[in-house]
Order: C-alpha cells, then sequence, then structure tokens
C-alpha cells in the first residue's frame, strides 16, 4: 500500500532555521542540515526547504545548503520560495534538490510550468497554492505571502497548473496557516477530488487529528512546520496514531 | 582499502546528485560517464534517470550508448537502472508515443490508467514491497526485510515478458514489477538512493556485487 507522507518543512533564511510568525518576529532555529537529518532519522517521508530570503546572496547560500543536506539525507528534498526561472531549477537540480516548488513566478508566468517539467520531468515540478476564501466553497489564489489576491479560483488554477505538467501541488490554506486549528478540509476535497496528480495539505496543522483529517478529505501528503519545530507532536507519534486509524504510514526501526 | 569504481552514466536530463552522494555514502567512488566506451573500464554501471523515455531513448541512442551497454551487459558486468533507467530496460514504451528500448530485457512499459480517483498518478511517495524467491533476489536485497518501503515516483509501469527476471512486486492499483535482478542486470523502479536507510542497503549490495 502506498504510504500517506508526512512533510516536515523548514523555513530557511541567509542558510540558517527560521521561526516566526506571519514572516515577523524571526528567531534563529539551529542548522538546517542538522535539523533536516534530525527529521530524516525520526522517520519524515520528505524534507521541504522554504527558502524566505529575497536577495541574490542568500539564493546561493541556499544552493548551498541544498548541497550539504543532500549529502546527508536520503529521502525526497524539495526546495521553494523565490524560484524564477529554468537556470534557478537547474541550480537547485544540481545542488542535490529532487523537487522545486513554484508559486509566485508560476501564476505571473504559467509557461514556467510546461518549460521545467518538459526539461527536468514532472516528477521534479511541484506547484504551491497559496488559497483563501473568498466566499462559500471559492477561494482565489492569493500571492505575497497571502496579501494579493489574483482574482483566480484555486481549484481552476491548479487544474491547469496539473495540465501544464506540475507533478504535484502543494496546498496551502493561508486562512488556516498558523491558527493550528486544521488543514481546510473543503479547500482540500474541492482541489483534491478536480486533479489526477497528488495534494499536499499545509496550513494548519496543530492536533494528531488533523492528519487524519486530511487524509479523509483527499490529501496525500501532509506538511507542517512550526508543529515539529516546537516538538508538539513527533513524526512517530503522528504515524502511530494514523496506523492505529487503519491510515497505511511508512514507519522505520 | 581501495573504494569500489562505479560508473553513473550522466544524458544530461535526470538529477544525478543523489545518486553520486548515495554512492559516496555507501563508500564507492562514482565517476559520471557521458561517452559510452567510458563504461567498458568499470565493474559497475549505474543508470539513472528521471524524465521522458522517448527523449532519453532518443539521447542515448545518439550517443551510441545502446550498443555499448548490451556488450557492456553482455560480458557479465554488473548494471543497475533505476526509475527510467530501468524502463529503458524493457523492449519498448508507449510514453507519449512508441520507443525502442535497450531491450536488455523482454517485455513493455505502459501506463497507469485508473478509473479510481483517489488512485493518484504519479504513483508518488514510499510504497512496500514483496520480496520474489531465487538467488539474484536474495543478493540484491540482502539484509532487507520482507515487505519494506521503498520511494517511488512514476506514471509508467514495467511489464517482463518472462517473470524470471522479477525480484520484487509493488501494488498499486494493480500488481507490478518493482524491480528485477538475473544474473548481472539488476534494476528498481523506485529510488534506492532516495529511500532511506534501506535503499542504501541495495546499493551497498549492488556494490558489493561489484567488488567480488
Amino acid at each position: 500500500m502506498l504510504g500517506i507522507r508526512l512533510i516536515p518543512c523548514l523555513d530557511v533564511a541567509k542558510g540558517r532555521v527560521v521561526k516566526g510568525t506571519n514572516f515577523v518576529n524571526l528567531r534563529d532555529a539551529g542548522d538546517p542540515v542538522e535539523v533536516a537529518e534530525q527529521y530524516y532519522s525520526e522517520g519524515a517521508d520528505e524534507i521541504v526547504f522554504l527558502d524566505i530570503t529575497a536577495t541574490h546572496e542568500g539564493r546561493n547560500t541556499t544552493v548551498d545548503l541544498v548541497r550539504k543536506t543532500a549529502e546527508k539525507v536520503f529521502i525526497p528534498l524539495t526546495v521553494g520560495g523565490g524560484i524564477r526561472t529554468i537556470e534557478d531549477i537547474r541550480n537547485l537540480l544540481n545542488a542535490g534538490a529532487d523537487k522545486v516548488s513554484l508559486n509566485s513566478s508560476a501564476v505571473k508566468d504559467p509557461e514556467i510550468i510546461r518549460k521545467a517539467s518538459d526539461k527536468f520531468g514532472i516528477q521534479c515540478i511541484v506547484v504551491a497554492v497559496d488559497a483563501k476564501k473568498v466566499r462559500e466553497y471559492k477561494w482565489n489564489v492569493f500571492v505575497h505571502g497571502g496579501r494579493i489576491d489574483t482574482g483566480i479560483d484555486a481549484v481552476v488554477w491548479s487544474e491547469k497548473a496539473a495540465k501544464l505538467g506540475a507533478g504535484e501541488i502543494l496546498l496551502t490554506s493561508m486562512d488556516k496557516d498558523g491558527t493550528k486549528d486544521g488543514y481546510d478540509l473543503e479547500l482540500l476535497k474541492a482541489v483534491s477530488n478536480s486533479l489526477e496528480i497528488p495534494v499536499i495539505a499545509s496550513g494548519g496543522a496543530g492536533k494528531i487529528e488533523h492528519f487524519s483529517q486530511a487524509c479523509e478529505y483527499g490529501a496525500s501528503a501532509m506538511l507542517a512546520a512550526s508543529l515539529f519545530h516546537y516538538k508538539k507532536l513527533t513524526i512517530k507519534e503522528i504515524k502511530d496514531y494514523l496506523e492505529s486509524k487503519n491510515i497505511f504510514v511508512r514507519t522505520i526501526n | 582499502m581501495q573504494r569500489t569504481k562505479i560508473a553513473v552514466i550522466d544524458y544530461g536530463f535526470g538529477n544525478i546528485k543523489s545518486v553520486i552522494n548515495a554512492l559516496r555514502y555507501c563508500g564507492a567512488e562514482p565517476c559520471i560517464v557521458d561517452s559510452p566506451l567510458k563504461i567498458l573500464n568499470f565493474g559497475g554501471t549505474i543508470l539513472p534517470g528521471v524524465g521522458a523515455f522517448g527523449p532519453a531513448a532518443d539521447f542515448l541512442k545518439l550517443k551510441g550508448f545502446y550498443k555499448i551497454i548490451r556488450d557492456y551487459v553482455n560480458s557479465g558486468k554488473m548494471l543497475y537502472g533505476i526509475c527510467l533507467g530501468f524502463q529503458l530496460f524493457f523492449t519498448r514504451s508507449y510514453e507519449n508515443g512508441n520507443y525502442e528500448g535497450l531491450d536488455i530485457i523482454s517485455g513493455e512499459v505502459k501506463k497507469f490508467e485508473f478509473g479510481d480517483k483517489t488512485l493518484k498518478i504519479p504513483h508518488m511517495g514510499w510504497n512496500d514491497i514483496s520480496i520474489a524467491e531465487g538467488v539474484y533476489a536474495e543478493k540484491m536485497f540482502y539484509s532487507i526485510n520482507n515487505r519494506e518501503n521503498f520511494y517511488f515516483v512514476h506514471s509508467y509501469y514495467v511489464v517482463p515478458e518472462n517473470f524470471l527476471y522479477v525480484s520484487s512486486i509493488c501494488e498499486y492499483g494493480l500488481k507490478f514489477c518493482s524491480s528485477v535482478a538475473y544474473e548481472n542486470v539488476w534494476g528498481s523502479q523506485f529510488h534506492p538512493e532516495k529511500s532511506g536507510k534501506e535503499g542504501l542497503k541495495i546499493l551497498s549490495n549492488f556494490i558489493n556485487e561489484v567488488g567480488k
């Protein structure tokens, strides 16, 4: 049986893991390589680095970070944040990233999805969709950390991204992100039901039940950041819980 | 002790960095090879690969890899194909057309097609495998438990004509061949270089075979 994937996300800036709410009050939270290794040994199914530095120098630091992590961590590694060009993607893949996650740049120019997946294969192109509810059963794609409404319907955009060659959708609810009161299940269901490709649920995980709920509503994988950073729950605890609910997960000895 | 040298064929598309890192971690000395004749200097070669069958097959043919890889296999040296590299072992693939593979193993590569929308395509993530019986499967999966999980990401699967080659079976909507091992030819649909400790064990087993 294919397992449900648990994916810790590390926000990185200037080569360090940072913690904070809504990109303010950032606090240093360690060396990304060490943190990634820790999650790897605890049984994470994949790791995501989200680069929240916007500068060019910051970007080079991230490439370096990916290189070091890929030498020690032998599970898939995804890198997202500020990726704009095919060259950016190539640099990250050459450094040892397995997937890249495209966000605003894909909204601005959807053709980058097609170009990137033609070149590197759909397995390494993740399209990150930041969605916010605008009315009942209707979500729009937001960019710039949830500040700007693009007016694009999140379900329609996800379908388009899949058609252009996305291998999976990383779906973040901007309403739920940081709230700890659970993934946006209706959003998840709406997007997952309309797609053939896998959907990663993101934004809102705070309790162990939230993970089984996301599975029921069509998630192929669940991403969480602060929950793991603050050690509110361990990967093992979540996996044991899912197993008790008859949801298949990969366990390690 | 000298590190065992392993050739890793680079055909310009895939991310081969992960394979290089994993081989190095397992104690081998990986060498990137982009021209066919060079592989004849190695006792072990890995054909990695991600991306689409057609462009990869065209590239390998154009560069003259097809004949050399077959000669290499006939000489009895160890070859391991990963993911697309594994699919390239077979006679033909129907990915976006109809392409000839290396034909080291008779069989075809077909697309997953499900009526059930909860079975997402690509088949992406960790799935468990049933290891086949036999001396070659035993070598490939030495020190690995049956039903261990490995990392997959693919929309096409192989259908070998002869069951003899099959070293493991996986299930996703249907039962499919997740790896082969026969004499000096090993291949897996899953990525050993991305499958944590268990995946690294397979690469170590391969390196050991090469070093024998």
